[in-house]
């Protein structure tokens, strides 16, 4: 019982450690993809963010300053995304794959000039995201352990849940967000009603870029404590399937990347003991998401006008 | 129209001279950058050539280029038909897996049927991945980006496993499975390589590759079934309301797609590889492949042209850090290149900025005419 | 209308030498237009004549090359919506500028929300829009989606997203292209309202008859230039028509007598369910017989596009048989019934009717393209393909010329029509289901397409026609079927037919027939 009680928490915490930085580039995608703009650069952004978090730490000891840097980085990105996409029209899926070509590229060679090496120098404890409630729990009563486990987390896991709860709000609750939603359906409708589509989607886009960026930092200076190349591998994407799982909408990404999580943590205390090959494990979190898709997801509403540049006549 | 075109005629509408400009902003992009981080473009850029255009480098090169190509020609027909192949990547990994299961276990086989049996099971790998995502999409209407995106990692892990499998797995200490057998090497013979210089690894591979640039051009172009995936692309609805079935369409589409892809592992296994290490990340032919499927403009001759290119500079970025230039230099180049054929529309543009200009100026002109009577 | 509203002493729109170039092409070319307080004021002129590259100025979407716009006396340099909007200038655009997710509420206060702090006050929205939709007689389900609303409720939204931004001048651009007979009326009922209110209203048609029913006053635009307002009151409908197309033209469609022969189409019992699920049509019988045109009459919504999409093989349906020259084409493919002598100009010619990244030479095999001379051995034939293009664009006047390599979605609406006009009739079928086959088209162009359909059944083909416009139905049909409900309720001789008896079968107030 005490066993159970333990792995639960193992793969609670290891769901969210997991979740995290998904979560982060979930809701970045679904700022996007929901105005209107397809964003498949969101790996490449994550990468930039994952790199700059880190480095900024590093120098500044400040794992705050890192943390917002990093987003900062993957928003640079994605004015460059936007730039091309909203601003000239170009096609959104080849602007992505540019994005993540770039983002890998510029910031490995500048990991080169500066350590003369792919990987940065780990961070110290100090200059790493904190845990929020160490030593919070007494770990000697079982349910304190429990806890203890499962609140080990870093800061930016309770931060993403925060983050889904703004972004939530703003979606559904404010102008911006209904404005938001609008241009991803329908941009005429919005020009005629005097909001610019180009100004709110460059917005959407630059945000998409900042939240993929904070989602790669917590990769780099919580999970891990350096960059290196293998750091972002695929998280992206998945944080972009997490997002068409949940139906472009944020509540519903949280659950897409908490399955992705939970499957992931589920793995990572049944390879410890159960003795299945570690590869047919690993393979779960993808094959849970398909099946799930199947039995009770289906077809998702996409955003009527997502993909299609929005070109004003003049 | 029989007026004779323009120079910014062509360049506002011929796709390849996009490129081509993309090209040389691309390069001209990682410049700037080399001079930035205080390295010597010169170097860099002369290593870059040097290394390819030997013809030991430009053999290197054409071994590169091989899955290169495939990938993008699987990329490049999954545009043509509407969908967006972004699951080549798994296709490839389940391709070349195929190849190998089939090159050891069946190693006792002579060449001339151990290889076409090598290429037919990875084609069947590859198009059984696409056919899979297809069926996922036709029956149950889910978003095939988000299930490729999935079917990559099966793949991977997938063949992570079977390199684990006692019957394929290395002999020795290596993470990976046993080499294919000799008979299923498409290395060209040891003495013509050596004759020639060539690099140890030149293949015939890139036959198999250009004879695939033909029959896809050949479906794409030429043929009933082309017309129908096209349709189905460009309007699934007029193509259903002409009699075309749809989603055996976007299932043959798929197929082919895959088939290309898993072809290209084989070819690389085949050629180069001889045997599949134990991956710990995914190894990124096919997210190559969408850059030379966009580079090649999706026309089958532009991914072969785009694959060789794109080969040389991965063999020749290997060679940059001999002069102290990052390797990532070319992704730094290939993402710029992408980047501006992703703002090509700025060139189809470049005509009517220009009517645009004087358009501005003929009203600039009625207004002044204008204030000049109101004056009067 | 007898101008009882209009103050002529104030005008409220004043639109002087407006000319405005796209390159080379001038869309207007000195368009002169007043328009006063409590004025209906139509603008007429054929597609693509210039009237919504106008009013598109005139409400700040597009700059005029040259020429002044004066809103209440003072002249306004209109930069984008935002600007017009602020004049008191208010636009129903064609295609409905709604977006399909969101309530009815939403639309209507979007760009302009009301908030509590930061958030969204949708209590107070809802009660706006309910005030004001009251205040003009606009009823409207505040909660309802759009995607769930009927065409004509869609309108009244987006007339009530107007007022609700304080709109005194409304545009409507072709307000009735998708309303039926009764939603028409109301549509004219409530102009009549508002205007009594003292706003004014632009009315953008090319509708002859609405003009004559509502409007006070009609300007009249042909190829980008002004030929001139009228009143309304001292012009006939034909006066009107010869000032838009610039000839005389006749309405009246040449149909010789003749004797139908055996029944090609023979729909028995049919039932089928709509995209929600529901059953929409409900054990619908229906012939068609050789060298007869059958006009299916009624109310969009009530089970005829479902009807034709099973017929044509794209929708399953539940029960019933659809025989066609004696084979049951009933839920088989599209193929299967094209084989067996089913051709149709279907509703949505860019949806449905081409492919628009296709040549020209391409969409006109879009059913043959596997069959000889086309295609041998699965390999397409090219110079087949283009003489048989060269040849069906010279017979069709399919314009421009030599244009067999051209994308089809480069073609004008009508020239789009043309070509496929000219891939059903030369399949040679038996059958030919057209669909609003006039839909969105100019005078010329429906003049050409009724001729085509009438030949058809001169030649002894059967002919389903299903149309929103009832002069269209009346004018055309030997026999004219009325659907209400997912059913025919009755079945009328064309010559016999009385357009408000059949305005009230369509509305469900007729009786079944036999």
């Amino acid at each position: 019982m005490t066993d159970i009680i333990n792995n639960l928490g193992i793969i609670l915490y290891a769901t969210l450690i997991y979740t995290t930085p998904l979560l982060y580039a979930a809701l970045g995608s679904c700022f996007s993809e929901v105005s209107g703009v397809v964003n498949i650069g969101i790996e490449g952004m994550m990468t930039a963010g994952a790199f700059t978090g880190t480095v900024v730490a590093y120098f500044t000891g400040s794992p705050w300053i890192g943390f917002l840097c990093g987003g900062l980085a993957g928003a640079l990105f994605g004015t460059l995304h936007a730039l091309a996409t909203v601003k000239l029209g170009a096609d959104q899926t080849i602007a992505g794959t540019a994005i993540n070509m770039l983002g890998p590229g510029i910031v490995i060679m500048i990991a080169k000039v500066m350590f003369n090496s792919t990987d940065t120098i780990p961070l110290e404890a100090s200059m790493k995201i904190p845990r929020l409630f160490r030593g919070v729990f007494d770990t000697t009563t079982v349910f304190g352990r429990f806890m203890d486990n499962v609140f080990a987390n870093f800061a930016s896991t309770y931060l993403v849940f925060v983050a889904v709860l703004i972004v939530w709000f703003v979606f559904y609750k404010t102008r911006f967000g209904l404005r938001l939603r609008a241009c991803g359906e329908h941009p005429q409708a919005c020009e005629t009603l005097g909001i610019n589509v180009i100004a709110m989607r460059f917005l959407c886009v630059c945000i998409s870029g900042f939240l993929s960026g904070l989602g790669g930092a917590c990769v780099t200076m919580a999970i891990s404590t350096q960059f290196r190349p293998i750091s972002i591998v695929g998280q992206g994407f998945i944080a972009i399937a997490a997002v068409i799982f949940g139906k472009f909408r944020p509540h519903g990404a949280l659950l897409g990347c908490l399955l992705f999580g939970f499957c992931s943590g589920l793995k990572v205390v049944l390879g410890g003991s159960s003795g299945i090959d570690m590869q047919l494990l690993s393979m779960i979190p993808y094959v849970v998401t398909v099946i799930v898709l199947i039995l009770f997801v289906g077809k998702s509403h996409v955003p009527s006008a997502n993909g299609k540049p929005y070109i004003k006549s003049k | 129209m029989t007026k004779k075109k323009t120079f910014l005629d062509v360049v506002s509408t011929n796709r390849f001279i996009h490129t081509l400009l993309a090209t040389i902003l691309g390069f001209l992009f990682g410049a700037i950058f080399l001079a930035i981080m205080g390295l010597s473009v010169g170097q860099a850029y002369g290593r870059l050539i040097t290394s390819v255009t030997s013809l030991r480098g430009f053999s290197y090169v054409i071994v590169y280029a091989i899955p290169y190509i495939m990938t993008g020609l699987s990329v490049a027909f999954s545009f043509k038909t509407g969908v967006f192949n972004i699951g080549c990547e798994g296709q490839f990994v389940v391709g070349s897996m195929a190849a190998a299961v089939v090159g050891i276990l069946l190693g006792n086989l002579p060449g001339i049927v151990l290889i076409p049996l090598c290429f037919l099971a990875a084609m069947a790998a590859g198009a059984l991945w696409g056919i899979v995502v297809g069926v996922l999409k036709t029956k149950w209407g889910i978003n095939e980006v988000l299930s490729m995106i999935m079917f990559n990692w099966i793949a991977f892990y997938l063949s992570n496993f079977i390199a684990g499998i006692p019957a394929i797995h290395s002999d020795g200490s290596a993470e990976a499975t046993k080499n294919i057998s000799e008979h299923a090497s498409t290395l060209l013979s040891a003495d013509l390589i050596g004759r020639l210089g060539l690099a140890p690894t030149a293949n015939w591979g890139i036959l198999v590759a250009i004879a695939m640039t033909v029959v896809i051009w050949v479906i794409i172009e030429k043929t009933t079934l082309g017309y129908e995936l096209k349709a189905v692309g460009a309007n699934r609805f007029s193509a259903e309301y002409g009699g075309i079935n749809v989603n055996r369409s976007i299932l043959t589409a798929l197929a082919i797609s895959g088939a290309m892809a898993g072809l290209g592992g084989a070819l690389q296994l085949m050629g180069m590889g001889n045997r599949i290490s134990v991956f710990s990340s995914q190894e990124g032919f096919g997210f190559a492949g969408i850059v030379v499927a966009l580079m090649g403009c999706s026309n089958p001759f532009g991914v072969l042209a785009a694959g060789i290119f794109y080969g040389a500079l991965t063999y020749g970025g290997s060679k940059l850090n001999l002069v102290g230039a990052p390797t990532q230099l070319i992704n730094v180049i290939v993402g710029t290149v992408v980047f501006f054929i992703a703002i090509s529309v700025i060139f189809e543009n470049l005509k009517r900025i220009k009517t645009r200009a004087q358009r501005n100026a003929e009203a600039a002109a009625i207004k002044r005419a204008e204030e000049k009577e109101e004056q009067k | 209308m007898a101008k009882q509203y209009v103050d002529m002493k104030t005008p409220v729109i004043e639109m002087r030498n407006i000319v405005k170039k796209f390159g080379d092409f001038v869309a207007n070319d000195g368009i002169n237009l007043t328009v006063h307080k409590g004025e209906i004021h139509a603008i007429l002129g054929e597609n693509g004549a210039g009237k919504s590259t106008l009013m598109n100025q005139l409400y700040g979407l597009l700059k005029p090359t040259s020429g002044d716009i004066l809103v209440n006396g003072k002249k306004i340099d209109m930069n984008n919506p935002r600007d017009a909007i602020d004049a008191g200038i208010g636009m129903v655009h064609q295609h409905f500028m709604l977006v399909q997710p969101f309530t009815v509420t939403e639309n209507i206060v979007l760009g302009t929300e009301p908030l509590k702090g930061i958030a969204l006050d949708m209590v107070t929205a809802r009660k706006n829009v309910v005030e004001i939709s009251e205040r003009y007689g606009l009823s409207i389900d505040p909660d309802a989606k759009i995607e769930d609303i009927s065409v004509g409720m869609q309108q009244r939204v987006e007339i009530l997203k107007a007022l609700y931004r304080g709109a005194d001048i409304l545009i409507l651009d072709e307000p009735t292209s998708s309303l039926t007979p009764q939603e028409i009326v109301e549509l004219i009922e409530i102009m009549h309202n508002l205007v009594k209110d003292g706003k004014s209203i632009i009315l953008i048609t090319h509708k002859l008859k609405e003009i004559k029913e509502s409007a006070d006053f009609c300007t009249i635009i042909r190829l980008g230039k002004y030929i001139g307002t009228v009143d309304v009151e001292d012009v006939t409908e034909n006066d009107l028509a010869s000032m838009m197309v610039g000839r005389k033209v006749t309405f009246k469609v040449d149909k010789p007598e003749q004797k139908p022969g055996e029944v090609v189409l023979d729909v028995k019992d049919l039932h089928c369910l709509d995209y929600r699920g529901v059953e929409i049509v409900k054990g619908l019988n229906l012939q068609v017989r050789r060298g007869e045109i059958v006009g299916i009459a009624g109310i969009d919504g009530n089970g005829q596009t479902e009807l034709v999409e099973v017929i044509t093989g794209l929708r399953k349906g539940t029960a019933g048989q659809v025989i066609v020259n004696g084979a049951d084409v009933f839920n088989k493919p599209p193929r299967f019934g094209f084989d067996h002598g089913v051709s149709s100009i279907p509703a949505d010619r860019q949806k449905h009717g081409l492919v628009l990244d296709f040549s020209i030479e391409d969409n006109l095999i879009l059913q043959n393209y596997g069959e000889e001379p086309y295609s041998r051995k699965g390999i397409l034939q090219r110079d087949a393909i283009f003489q048989h293009a060269t040849k069906s664009i010279e017979d069709f006047d399919i314009r421009p010329r030599n244009s067999e390599k051209r994308a089809a979605g480069t073609l004008s609406g009508g020239n789009q029509q043309k070509v496929i006009i000219a891939r059903e009739v030369l399949n040679d079928k038996d059958l030919l289901i057209a669909v609003n086959p006039t839909r969105g088209l100019d005078v010329g162009a429906i003049e050409y397409v009724h001729k085509y359909i009438v030949d058809q059944r001169n030649k002894g083909k059967a002919v389903l026609l299903v149309s929103f416009e009832l002069d269209e139905i009346m004018s055309l049909s030997d026999i004219i079927d009325v659907i209400f409900d997912g059913q025919i309720v009755a079945s009328i001789p064309g010559a016999q037919a009385d357009e408000n008896e059949l305005g009230l079968m369509m509305a469900g107030g007729g009786k079944k027939n036999d």
